[in-house]
């Protein structure tokens, strides 16, 4: 009986399961590729400016909140376990598992963005150090890069590459917050129960490179210039 | 040359003759091979036409022979090009030691062009025929290129930093110079002439001008000016390392790191001051309050100071 | 029933065209032969913009003093001549159009691995098309198509942003075809195709496909940071702030080096398929052809500063670049030499995809090896931002790339509307293509050894004799490719029927009708024999 539910949900184009679990995997393992050379050109672009105003980057670096990054990091860390569960639980079609976990894994993402913007960032334009919109450090934050003897305009490229890298980042959670609760919808209705896994599966494939593009972002962000 | 028909620019640098034979020795193996495919396409067919609908030729075979000759053949051919445009490129790219040295501003859209004697030319470069110059570039807004085809030269000129490249002419006449990179809507306008003279004339065209002082003198009155020799002085300990000798010499900077004192540390020096070895980091960058070819004069009053006056021992 | 002396080929009564009618069918069709015929009319449409453009400039560039048009309107035409033809035309030809057509057919699939994601690339690829013509119409771009900051971000007035906007939105189209076709041929080849019976279509189009995963994202990147830095002024490009100008070309052309092996790969495959076709035999060195399309993937990737070689980069990193750049020739001198062996002891009939192949194959060569003079160091100073590069660029994409889409799509034709192109006319155009392409190019390799700079609307007077003859060509060339537009629409419509293999030509393509069903075969095929098997006839 679950072969036969397991057959219906075999698209017309593909043979069988195994050729349509191949095909999205590899399709989803393709697109993670393009990911990776995405984000490359941004950490090209941090490597060559880093090599070049080192003490303007440490400077920057001392100026984010590293109460927030560090909570980002294990927010994110414990939902790429809650996802991965969800994988496993989806995998054993438990229905109830996979809903709990898809939305604790929801929750902890949407919170990453919910604080990032509206805490972190909103912050940051509250102390002027947004490049662009209105970028004049004062006080503590002034003495800060002087005391690294590094020039505004560069701590300005900081902060631009800063507010860039971490911002494509966000977007990319927030695409994979709306890629998890469709999940939660279809899963809410019964549509895992059958074996049919393999959209669980690249949705947490994809939620976990986020978080590794986050694991590089936290350390070159927040943790350069003896942070540590 | 055929007359009205352009064929072939003036070879009228010490590099363009040995360029030339590099050209045609491309050309000649591009018309070679180009015939080659072509003829051996239109033969084979000809000779290999269907003659009827049914006609099944033989199979075809792998033949690993002929398949590593041509990929052997046109690799050697390639190394042999290699290394022939590449001596080439190594031999010409470092000026001559005792190249004059002319410095150029690029901006949008003509061609300021400043001799250290003093002279300026807008658009026009004159130079004396069979002498080494060393052209020291840089724009004041966006990348342009300063390309002269009867020398073979050509060099892209960036804001932020100078690029170089030189020349001897061997020709007396006049060639053209163009801008070779696109910068907006004037880019095709931004053209003009490297007039080469003989090496009298060319005195005497140098003693014409309007008398400017030199960029050296220009300088010295900037450094005045600007303060910069409140820290900079030239006897006693001062707050900035002294400039006397400094040119070419070598820095130890703050982060240990050792430099050449160059045109192009000069530059970043005055715009984007980095601490020295020994001095407090208080410079004032003077970003925005000079101009480039103002820049350049300071460097070129620096330059002077290379030989001139004796200087105590500051080095701490 | 009593046979027939003579087949009279005829249409099937029910094929992918005529199986459902109306906007819907084609909208929100998950056929990839029909989205090949969206991706066809977009394509060229956008050909004949950039065309209309190139059009005006030769004409103005008839006078030495430019008297047809103002600089400024002028620049923005060749910038939107570069990025339409570039991005709009040549990047989805053969790989949108015939890829999508062919490629799940070569491979004995009922259709790509995810075809709601081929429909979502053909509206991402319009959106992009179209805010880009929105850049265009309201007012232009004039930075040139490589978009070189600080010029792009600080100097123009023209429309950057909605432009590179453009650029970004259909750079999404091309890195969802390239996934998709990666994961088709990987997944869904017909039970006995092993990868070394794949036509070599198929190893062109991977390869392509690997470069477009790759490199589309870094273009995408480059123009969100363009964009970025031309609202904001932050300074990354800007050196008056700290930044680099040079850091954009190295982001730029680490994108638009592997993005011209996109333009010339695809039509590689498809002067394979030709070529064996019109010869009736198997590709000379099969696997050499195969694995020299994997390596140009491979090598386009780490020569792009050759196009940097005059901005101020050490002599080491020439060095270096240099040599790879000579090295990437290799593997398309290899492809040459095998097709031309490939008519060696064949049967070769001279119909119109053949004269195609045969005028690729010699330009690709003069093109290819006008490349070796800009891989030299020392000669590319010399004609860099030229005339020379204009011409040998031109070579490649048109003289190569551009007949190489013609060829294909009048070789499949037959297959695609179930028709028959008037021969004559085709190979009266293919003529006159040559001819007028010839004279339009060739003229320019003199000019910019002369000196003759790129991107300028006015010139000194001695050029001028070779401009006319440039642009003599090019009304040439223009009648060229008007002939073919009528009449392909012609005989789509009234064009005799085909049959299923009118070449009689191998490939997997030829074993269904024309055209073929929505499915492509009635049953899986099954394949038992290498590529190409023309010798193999049972006696």
């Amino acid at each position: 009986m679950s072969e036969g539910h397991a057959q219906a949900l075999v698209a017309e184009q593909f043979d069988d399961v195994e050729q349509q679990r191949g095909a999205t995997s590899l399709g989803m393992w393709v697109f993670l590729a393009t990911e990776v050379l995405f984000f490359g050109g941004l950490f090209c672009g941090y490597t060559l400016y880093r090599g070049l105003y080192s003490s303007a980057f440490e400077a920057g670096s001392h100026l984010l909140k590293i109460k927030f990054g560090a909570s980002y990091t294990v927010m994110l860390i414990c939902s790429s376990l809650t996802m991965a569960l969800g994988v496993r639980a989806a995998q054993l079609r438990r229905r109830k598992a996979l809903l709990i976990f898809l939305i604790i894994t929801i929750l902890l993402g949407a919170a990453f963005v919910f604080i990032k913007l509206r805490y972190e960032w909103y912050g940051d334009y509250l102390e002027h150090l947004v490049p662009g919109i209105d970028f004049a450090p004062e006080g503590e934050n002034l003495v800060v890069i002087q005391r690294f003897g590094a020039a505004l305009p560069h701590v300005s490229l900081f902060m631009f590459l800063y507010f860039v890298m971490t911002g494509v980042h966000a977007l990319h959670m927030i695409i994979g917050v709306g890629l998890l609760a469709t999940l939660f919808i279809l899963a809410w209705r019964g549509h895992f129960t059958g074996g049919h896994y393999e959209p669980v599966e690249i949705s947490g494939l994809y939620w976990h490179f986020v978080d590794i593009v986050w694991i590089f972002l936290f350390p070159l962000l927040y943790l350069i210039g003896g942070r540590y | 040359m055929w007359q009205g028909f352009p064929i072939r620019p003036d070879q009228a640098s010490t590099i363009a003759a040995g360029w030339d034979h590099l050209f045609y020795f491309l050309t000649g193996i591009s018309i070679f091979f180009s015939v080659l495919i072509f003829s051996t396409l239109f033969y084979l067919a000809i000779r290999y036409r269907r003659r009827s609908q049914d006609e099944i030729p033989p199979p075809t075979k792998e033949n690993l022979p002929i398949e590593l000759t041509w990929t052997l053949v046109p690799s050697g051919l390639c190394v042999v090009i290699f290394l022939w445009a590449t001596s080439l490129f190594i031999r010409n790219s470092r000026p001559p030691e005792a190249s004059a040295e002319i410095f150029v501003v690029g901006k949008q859209w003509m061609w300021k062009v400043q001799h250290p004697e003093g002279p300026r030319e807008i658009n026009e470069l004159h130079v004396p025929v069979n002498r080494p110059i060393k052209l020291t570039m840089t724009s004041e807004d966006v990348i342009h290129d300063f390309g002269v085809p009867a020398f073979r030269i050509k060099k892209d000129v960036v804001p932020g930093m100078y690029t170089t490249e030189w020349f001897a002419a061997t020709q007396t006449g006049r060639f053209h110079l163009f801008c070779d990179q696109y910068c907006g809507m004037g880019h095709s306008s931004m053209v003009g002439w490297i007039i080469v003279m003989p090496p009298d004339d060319y005195e005497r065209w140098l003693n014409s001008q309007v008398k400017v002082e030199s960029m050296a003198a220009a300088g010295a009155k900037l450094f005045l000016q600007l303060g910069c020799a409140t820290c900079h002085v030239a006897e006693g300990v001062g707050l900035g390392p002294p400039l006397q000798g400094l040119f070419g010499k070598e820095l130890k900077l703050q982060n240990g790191k050792t430099v050449v004192a160059d045109d192009a540390f000069l530059r970043s020096a005055i715009l984007n001051p980095i601490p020295v070895a020994g001095y407090p980091p208080i410079m004032p960058t003077f970003q925005g309050q000079m101009s480039e070819d103002e820049v350049l004069q300071i460097i070129a009053y620096t330059k002077s100071l290379a030989t001139s006056g004796e200087r105590k021992d500051t080095k701490r | 029933m009593s046979t027939v002396a003579v087949e009279v080929p005829a249409l099937p009564d029910v094929h992918y065209l005529n199986v459902s009618y109306g906007w819907r069918s084609w909208l929100l069709t998950t056929d990839h032969k029909r989205i090949a015929w969206l991706y066809l009319l977009a394509i060229t449409f956008f050909f004949f913009v950039g065309g209309a453009a190139a059009t005006l400039m030769r004409l103005n560039l008839i006078e030495p003093q430019g008297s047809l048009l103002e600089p400024a309107t002028y620049n923005k035409l060749f910038t939107v001549h570069g990025l339409i033809m570039i991005f709009f035309f040549l990047a989805p030809a053969v790989p949108a159009v015939l890829g999508n057509f062919l490629i799940p057919i070569m491979i004995g699939a009922r259709d790509v691995a995810f075809p709601r994601l081929n429909l979502l690339s053909w509206y991402i690829f319009m959106l992009g098309g179209s805010v880009f013509l929105y850049a265009v119409i309201g007012g232009g771009v004039d930075t040139g198509w490589t978009f070189y900051t600080p010029l792009s971000t600080t100097y123009v007035n023209t429309n950057v942003i909605s432009a590179a906007m453009g650029i970004f939105i259909s750079g999404f189209s091309s890195i969802l075809t390239g996934l998709n076709f990666v994961v088709t041929i990987h997944k869904m080849r017909a039970p006995g195709l092993t990868w070394f019976r794949l036509p070599l279509f198929i190893w062109s189009m991977y390869a392509a496909s690997v470069i477009f995963i790759l490199a589309m994202p870094v273009i995408a990147i480059t123009m969100v940071l363009l964009m970025l830095e031309r609202f904001f002024h932050v300074g990354i490009f800007d050196p008056a702030l700290g930044g680099d100008p040079i850091l954009f070309q190295h982001l730029f052309w680490f994108f638009g080096h592997p993005e011209v092996y996109i333009l010339i790969l695809p039509s590689m495959g498809v002067i394979s398929e030709l070529v064996a076709a019109f010869a009736r035999k198997r590709v000379f060195g099969y696997s050499f052809v195969a694995f020299s399309s994997v390596a140009i993937a491979v090598i386009s990737f780490l020569v792009w500063a050759h196009h940097m070689f005059v901005s101020g980069m050490s002599i080491y990193a020439g060095l270096v670049f240099s040599a790879l750049s000579f090295a990437v020739a290799i593997p398309s001198a290899i492809k040459v030499f095998n097709w031309t062996a490939t008519m060696y002891q064949g049967s070769v009939s001279y119909d119109a995809p053949m004269l195609y192949a045969i005028g690729f194959i010699g330009l690709f060569t003069m093109g290819g090896l006008t490349g070796l003079f800009l891989a030299s160091l020392a000669v590319d100073v010399h004609v860099h931002d030229t005339y020379f590069i204009v011409a040998h660029f031109h070579y490649i994409m048109v003289g190569g790339a551009v007949m190489g889409y013609l060829g294909g799509i009048h070789y499949w034709w037959p297959k695609m509307t179930g028709r028959l192109y008037p021969e004559g006319w085709a190979r009266l155009s293919a003529l006159i293509i040559f001819i007028g392409f010839n004279l339009t190019f060739g003229p320019q390799f003199i000019l910019g050894y002369v000196g003759m700079p790129r991107r300028y609307s006015v010139y000194p007077a001695e050029f001028q004799i070779l401009n006319v003859m440039s642009s003599a060509g090019a009304s040439i060339l223009a009648v060229g490719y008007i002939i073919p537009l009528i009449y392909l629409l012609w005989s789509a419509r009234y064009g005799p029927p085909a049959g299923p293999n009118p070449w009689g030509a191998k490939g997997l393509e030829w074993l269904t009708s024309s055209p073929p069903p929505t499915h492509n075969f009635e049953e899986t095929p099954i394949v038992t024999e290498e590529a190409y098997a023309y010798a193999q006839e049972e006696a």
